[in-house]
């Protein structure tokens, strides 16, 4: 079946795993930017990633067929230097009309700190004025439901944001109803210990039906899995789950969600 | 198209996974134990082992939500006022 990963970090990876990934029936992915493993120091690096992101990376995977999309920030790790963070949002833009763009992100909350909130808010005022969708960040562990719910609080503040122009990703069982209920779209990330494994994805599907549901690897340089996906539609399968509702969640959802950002061109396999 | 399992076929299917992710539970209690000194835990491992009771509790009990439970159980409390926290007001 043809999916598409709504949520991996190719930067990580190996052109291996682009093969693979390719014969698993992945057609397209997004890629957000994240922190890479260190705290950058000046904007030029940001600047330089953000070339990787816009045509290394798609050149990359094009090579096995597969479309390659991003999405731009400074990531919630890096947000405590808030002076860095104004520079390189100030900096975002340059890249906006590149043709793999989708919006900003991954923004959101680490540890749930002031200096974090701040950057938020300001990324978020950042995609308004530009008109670009959002995919959002959720915190790890105990810190989850409340950076989750701050996040979330944060969006409804502000009346000019589109909650259908939203992804909120790595929700779990006690954070997923309320980013539905709010009118956004939920994330599940299929990741070993820390998020949720393929089985307690599919039971969220099958406790929400799967209406604006996508499931991504968030596949990186730590402990991640980057053919989480296709682990998922075994699951559905095992499960005797539908192939309308399987091709939902792992290709027309994100292909609906992605429509929403005014950049976006797909060509589907023929 | 295959029909989803029942709840029997569930258990039937799932009983060797599940026996061996409660025995693995199992037996870290007993390492614990086993190599605890004459004065036990620390506190901060006390507090741990306590949470990780609550939330074999909460697996034994019934109800359709355990997960939900055990993620509410292992997450700080929401705090509402974080905006007054913060010196941030809603626009």
């Amino acid at each position: 079946m043809d999916y598409i990963d709504p949520h991996i970090h190719m930067v990580s990876r190996t052109t291996d795993d682009y093969a693979t990934l390719a014969r698993m029936g992945c057609v397209a992915m997004s890629e957000p930017a994240f922190w890479a493993g260190y705290d950058r120091g000046s904007v030029d690096g940001f600047r330089d990633y953000f070339r990787q992101l816009t045509e290394t990376e798609p050149a990359r995977a094009a090579q096995y067929g597969i479309q390659h999309f991003t999405w731009l920030c400074i990531n919630a790790k890096e947000a405590e230097n808030v002076s860095l963070s104004r520079d390189v949002i100030a900096m975002i833009p340059e890249f906006l009309d590149c043709p793999n763009v989708l919006g900003i992100g991954e923004i959101g909350l680490n540890k749930n700190t002031k200096n974090e909130a701040t950057v938020f808010v300001e990324h978020v005022d950042l995609a308004v004025k530009y008109d670009q969708s959002i995919l959002i960040h959720t915190p790890h562990l105990e810190d989850k439901y409340q950076g989750t719910r701050m996040i979330l609080d944060m969006l409804c503040d502000d009346s000019r944001v589109d909650p259908d122009r939203v992804l909120v990703d790595h929700v779990e069982e006690h954070t997923i109803k309320e980013v539905l209920d709010r009118g956004f779209w939920a994330g599940m990330t299929l990741y070993p210990v820390t998020k949720c494994t393929p089985q307690r994805a599919v039971d969220m599907i099958e406790m929400t039906g799967g209406e604006r549901l996508l499931a991504n690897s968030a596949g990186d340089w730590g402990p991640s899995k980057p053919t989480a996906v296709p682990d998922l539609i075994f699951e559905m399968r095992q499960r005797g789950l539908s192939e309308s509702l399987i091709k939902k969640v792992v290709y027309d959802n994100p292909l609906e969600f992605f429509a929403k950002s005014k950049r976006f061109e797909f060509s589907p396999r023929q | 198209m295959s029909s989803s399992p029942s709840a029997d076929e569930i258990v039937a299917d799932k009983f060797l996974e599940v026996r061996a992710k409660l025995l693995e539970i199992a037996a870290v209690l007993d390492r614990v134990d086993r190599t605890a000194g004459e004065n036990g835990l620390d506190d901060a491992a006390r507090q741990k082992r306590a949470a990780l009771q609550a939330g074999i509790d909460i697996v034994a009990s019934e109800g359709s939500d355990r997960a939900a439970r055990l993620q509410m159980l292992y997450s700080r409390e929401y705090q509402a006022d974080w905006r007054e926290t913060f010196g941030m007001t809603s626009s």
